[in-house]
């Protein structure tokens, strides 16, 4: 099948094509060339990994030079050694999920996608290694009730006291450890799925189930937020 | 904390007001959200309830604008 004529003949590819501000000729995608030469055989095939690899160790190191700064004192050897990980991991999920590529995207972009995500993860928890993650809200600020905008001030002021409340009384305890470790604390959520032994999604919806109970009680206690919806898939 | 620091604890601490995508949605369409941004199309009338999602995930916008930064510095 040819994805990527069926791509061409979808808005979304008419969409990025016409686009200014990005190469913006059909022939310019190479997405095609990649999908033949990686579902080939023999030499061409290797020469595919071989190139692909090289392309997942770009967007692994363009990764960990961007968060360089903010991984204190870990060695440059070591982060080449995450970054040759990820790429490693990418290849194996690429090359096990290459019939879920529509064609919707670039075959780049969709590779990039999977080996920033294990770089990210990576690194998040290399940063996070050894470090206390906190679950209760011993770290809850002191508010300011004056300042430039007085008035803005002291509704925020009462609108976090309430929401204090309402974490305390209307989420259950799972959900107060969630919720607390990475909206009020900042623990990467990457790291708090490793430690309650979880992952990334099942640890995203229990914030958000806890946002939405916050949002009504703070609505039934007469302070208006909009509520927020999951989309089904 | 400042006045402005806890506003901005508000909006983390409630997220997003719009629908939103779930993590493992928006690791599905990010590569095409992000080509769509990065030809200057419009993403979120495309691909509604990633930009909210976004917001509200660091973990996910991170990867997010790692993508975008990767895809627009690449030939």
């Amino acid at each position: 099948m040819h994805l990527i004529a069926q791509a061409r003949r979808s808005r979304i590819y008419a969409g990025w094509v016409s686009g200014a501000s990005r190469t913006a000729e059909p022939g310019a995608d190479d997405s095609q060339q990649w999908l033949d030469a990686l579902r080939s055989s023999g030499a061409e095939r290797d020469a595919a990994l071989v190139r692909l690899h090289e392309l997942l160790l770009r967007g692994a190191r363009f990764e960990t030079r961007r968060r360089r700064a903010g991984m204190g004192d870990v060695s440059n050897a070591e982060l080449e050694d995450l970054a040759v990980q990820a790429a490693d991991d990418a290849m194996v999920a690429i090359l096990a999920k290459l019939d879920a590529f529509r064609g919707e995207s670039r075959f780049t972009t969709w590779a990039y996608k999977f080996v920033l995500l294990e770089a990210g993860v990576k690194l998040r928890r290399r940063a996070w290694q050894g470090r206390e993650v906190m679950l209760d809200a011993e770290a809850w600020p002191a508010f300011a009730a004056s300042g430039p905008s007085a008035q803005q001030a002291v509704e925020d002021a009462e609108l976090l006291e309430a929401i204090r409340e309402a974490i305390a009384t209307a989420l259950t305890p799972h959900q107060r450890e969630v919720f607390t470790a990475l909206a009020l604390n900042g623990v990467p959520i990457d790291v708090l799925s490793d430690r309650l032994g979880t992952n990334r999604g099942a640890l995203y919806k229990t914030l958000h189930d806890a946002r939405r109970k916050l949002r009504a009680s703070l609505a039934m206690a007469g302070l208006s937020v909009a509520d927020n919806q999951e989309m089904n898939a | 904390m400042t006045p402005h620091d806890q506003h901005e604890l508000i909006g983390r601490l409630l997220g997003p007001t719009e629908p939103e995508v779930s993590c493992e949605r928006c690791f599905e369409l990010l590569d095409q959200y992000v080509d769509l941004e990065a030809a200057g199309a419009d993403a979120d009338a495309r691909l509604p309830g990633m930009r909210p999602h976004l917001e509200g995930c660091p973990a996910c916008r991170e990867d997010h604008d790692s993508l975008l930064a990767l895809v627009t510095s690449t030939p």
